[in-house]
């Protein structure tokens, strides 16, 4: 049915589609952000809480090296920027110093959870456990909740790296490392929180 | 409509270098201060050296969103800001309203209900 000289007919759309789907998955992908932030509000509001019954257990005074709480901060923020350098690598298409901003990232990621667990075994090890204290139960659970989401986003890191690593900035990476960009940037915001509220409020 | 959509999947605008180190000065140094400030004792420890925290929070959370996340009315089509600040008013009602809820059942105890001390001591 073709005339001579024309194109083949599209009974669809092909341009937008992708681009919409994207922005669906972008969208999508906030939502879920945005659930994960009632998530934390909830074991927030739980740490609000439980804040004062220590149950003659120990007490933010005695538990906090608030010198590495600090030290864990300012890795997490300067991952964030390292995250943000990665994202302008991958907007001027280049693949190479995506992947090494992404690398740094991840690398200071897991310096964070290295950290943490650090303190986690040193309150351990003085019998500050979960089970001492209500208060120690919705420390334990806030942070480490926060903890266990920047260990994932480090294993997501390590899999956009292969992921570069075998097939380069197509289409499909591209928006994925728009969504880890996300995630890491959302998991910083709950940082803010943490040490905001469990920290420098616990010891004032 | 293509190129629109691109832009505002991509949001190629807010992805600048400018925007990043804005940002990450202006968090080093809300961070900085209330460490600072607890620290150090610079504000005594009390109302007013919390209330001194919770604004830093609140503006390096202000700060973020802004700068790393690129939350604004324009992308996607404003549903990503409409979407956070509905986050936002539930957190605020989820955790302002609990902790106001439990002090208040701590005070409105009867003494003759407790079998242990307020504040926690359970069994």
């Amino acid at each position: 049915m073709n005339h001579p000289g024309s194109a083949a007919p599209v009974f669809y759309v092909q341009e937008e589609e992708a681009a919409v789907h994207d922005a669906g998955t972008m969208l999508g992908f906030w939502i879920y952000l945005m659930s994960d932030a009632l998530l934390f509000a909830s074991i927030f509001a739980t740490f609000g809480v439980l804040s004062s019954s220590f149950a003659g257990g120990p007490t933010p005074h005695e538990l906090f090296d608030l010198g590495l709480v600090a030290v864990n901060t300012a890795i997490l923020l300067v991952s964030a920027l390292t995250c943000g350098l990665a994202m302008i690598s991958m907007h001027a298409g280049k693949v190479g110093a995506t992947r090494a901003w992404l690398a740094v990232t991840g690398l200071l990621g897991a310096a964070f959870v290295a950290i943490e667990l650090h303190e986690f075994m040193a309150m351990a090890a003085e019998g500050a456990t979960p089970q001492r204290s209500a208060y120690l139960s919705a420390f334990f659970t806030l942070v480490g909740t926060h903890g266990l989401h920047v260990t994932f986003g480090v294993i997501w890191v390590a899999v956009m790296l292969v992921q570069l690593g075998q097939r380069g900035l197509h289409h499909e990476n591209h928006r994925r490392l728009m969504c880890l960009s996300m995630f890491w940037h959302f998991l910083d915001v709950i940082w803010i929180g943490v040490f905001s509220f469990v920290y420098l409020m616990g010891v004032l | 409509m293509s190129t629109h959509a691109h832009e505002e999947l991509q949001g190629a605008e807010g992805f600048t270098l400018r925007t990043y180190l804005t940002g990450f000065v202006l968090c080093a140094v809300l961070t900085a201060l209330p460490f600072w400030i607890v620290m150090t004792g610079a504000v005594a420890p009390g109302g007013a050296a919390k209330a001194t925290v919770v604004a830093f929070a609140v503006a390096q959370i202000i700060v973020q969103t802004v700068t790393f996340l690129h939350v604004n009315a324009r992308a996607q089509g404003g549903w990503t800001l409409l979407a956070y600040v509905f986050t936002a008013v539930l957190l605020v009602i989820t955790i302002a309203g609990s902790i106001w809820i439990m002090y208040h059942l701590n005070l409105n105890m009867m003494p003759g209900m407790m079998h242990a001390p307020a504040s926690g001591q359970m069994p």
